[in-house]
């Protein structure tokens, strides 16, 4: 029992660093809405509902049951789901694994967040091991930079050579009018903001926004019915590494290198930057931009940076990067990984105004949470 | 839209939390209280030396047997000097900054302890750095990770 899923609708919030107009519950129904009306569809259609953030962000837990109205998942089946920063990627997947099962043949996702409701570095550290890990442990920033400190270490990348990425990013969020950062910045700006982890400054490094995200899945049949140009799922690879913060290789990212392998077999993929014509890198700071495409096979170790000079990923190189503006603009975390699958199908559907690029064919998106963790989800123009 | 007055409820908690170490984490944890040693575990299939020492080993997934007493001395394998306010959901409190958040590959290990270190100027570190343990003072240790006070950069061979 399978079949084949394309995404037919992508409904997005805008986002902000706060959004004291609307609780919860208000900001899940935003970005539901606007997909059903995305998807020309109504509830009715809806066959099941999946949902995550991570709940010690608002410490109001157990979104499944309080947000039943907002999510549109009355008297439906209904899961939560939270996986870290890879929530959203994780849902993703799941939409596609509850449809592709054929238990369920449209199926709404729903990621979200509030950040501006908790201490966002607080609220991480309450992830890590109590004993070993949690006292000297300070959020996501200082886990990245400490990657960020082997990687210049070892090919000999500058603070400049990222503010590249970041560069690149804030000119692409300017296109995006649902972003939370539109306004385009510097070197020299992300070369002077305030030095928050060494070698991370605060341009390097991702906002925290309030902002929901909910993408429609829909079986081969129903998705050809409803959708005059499904983004149709061709693979998906997920790789979850290890529990202690010490046992992770922060000299290689080897969940990315292990996912591109297991994707790029599975559809043929032998020259990636070559036949991708779109990634939507979950890439919460500038450093990422770099080391990771690398991990990515779109260049040997240590020769991103000549990428990011060359533009060979912005908006007119040979593989745009991020042009929704990517984490770097917008970071709902519970919804942000699900933001990168939703903007790599407007990408394939052809329905990114403002941030579309000509011909995709094949949209690559990607996940980061937990230990260096790592989701993919690959979609196509072609069902096969 | 017409401009209307936006409220919200602000609270602070406290939940109290206890947390079990294991049979595993409290062998480590009473070495560090009452001898001043750091104890890892190897595992038998790929031969890896782990700290803290563990019921399993995740890639093999079958449990490390045999403990190993780590030296107080490796290297600096990576690290960020810390540097902004953030409230540490240990105290509740805003932890001090600056600070040094450093792995430590101690010698004879393959994984890294997290750890701080006690220079905070990025110019004077770099991976690969020698650094060692600095303990708490007989008396003072209560078997918690914080028993070691932080790393300090080793003077013989430092830079
Ligand atoms: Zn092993």
């Amino acid at each position: 029992m399978s079949q084949r899923v394309g995404i037919i609708g992508f409904g997005q919030t805008y986002h902000r660093s706060r959004r004291d107009d609307v609780n919860g519950v208000e900001l899940i129904n935003e970005a539901v809405r606007a997909a059903l009306e995305d998807a020309e569809l109504t509830i009715d259609d809806i066959d099941a509902v999946v949902i995550g953030n991570m709940d010690h962000f608002e410490a109001v837990n157990y979104v499944d049951t309080w947000s039943v109205d907002g999510s549109g998942a009355w008297m439906k089946p209904l899961i939560k789901l939270t996986t870290g920063g890879t929530t959203g990627s994780t849902l993703g997947i799941a939409g596609y694994h509850h449809t592709a099962s054929e238990l369920f043949d449209v199926v709404l996702v729903i990621g979200w967040e509030k950040n501006s409701e908790s201490d966002t570095t607080g609220a991480i550290i309450t992830c890590s091991d109590p004993i070993f890990d949690r006292f000297s442990f300070s959020g996501a920033l200082p886990g990245l930079a400490v990657e960020a400190s082997t990687y210049m270490k070892r090919y000999g990348i500058t603070e400049e050579d990222a503010a590249l990425v970041t560069v690149r990013d804030r000119e692409h969020g300017a296109n995006n009018p649902y972003a939370q950062l539109q306004k385009p910045v510097t070197v020299e700006e992300v070369m002077q903001s305030p030095m928050l982890s060494w070698p991370v400054k605060l341009l390097d490094i991702c906002p925290r926004s309030d902002g929901a995200a909910a993408v429609i899945f829909a079986g081969e049949q129903k998705a050809k019915k409803l959708s005059p140009r499904p983004a149709w799922v061709l693979s998906t690879a997920v790789r979850h590494s290890h529990s202690y913060f010490g046992d992770i290789n922060y000299e290689e990212i080897h969940t990315m290198q292990e996912a591109v392998k297991e994707l790029y077999k599975n559809v043929g993929i032998k020259e990636p930057l070559k036949e991708l014509d779109v990634v939507e890198l979950y890439q919460p700071y500038s450093f990422a931009g770099l080391k990771w495409i690398e991990a990515m096979g779109l260049c040997k170790p240590g020769e991103s940076p000549r990428l990011l000079r060359d533009k060979v990923t912005h908006m007119d190189g040979e593989l745009p990067f991020n042009p929704s503006g990517g984490v770097i603009c917008t970071n709902c975390i519970g919804a942000t990984g699900l933001l990168r699958i939703g903007e790599a199908a407007l990408q394939v559907m052809g329905r990114a105004p403002g941030r579309q690029v000509p011909d995709v064919n094949l949209a690559l998106s990607t996940g980061f949470g937990g230990a260096y963790w790592t989701d993919l989800m690959l979609l196509g123009s072609r069902p096969w | 839209m017409e401009k209307s007055e936006l409220l919200h409820l602000q609270v602070v908690v406290e939940l109290p939390y206890r947390w079990a170490a294991g049979r595993n984490g409290s062998l480590m944890l009473k070495a560090l209280r009452d001898e001043k040693k750091i104890i890892g575990n190897r595992c038998p299939e790929c031969r890896k030396v782990y700290v803290p020492p563990r019921a399993v080993c995740g890639p093999c997934f079958i449990a490390p047997d045999e403990t190993v007493e780590l030296p107080a001395t490796g290297i600096l394998a990576g690290y960020s000097v810390v540097n902004y306010p953030f409230i540490d959901p240990e105290t509740g409190e805003k932890r001090p900054v600056p600070y040094t958040y450093g792995y430590i590959q101690l010698d004879g290990c393959d994984s890294y302890l997290s750890h701080f270190v006690n220079e905070t100027d990025p110019a004077r570190l770099s991976p690969g750095l020698r650094v060692e343990a600095v303990f708490k003072p007989d008396g003072e240790r209560v078997g918690q990770m914080q028993d070691i006070l932080h790393f300090k950069v080793s003077e013989e061979k430092g830079g």
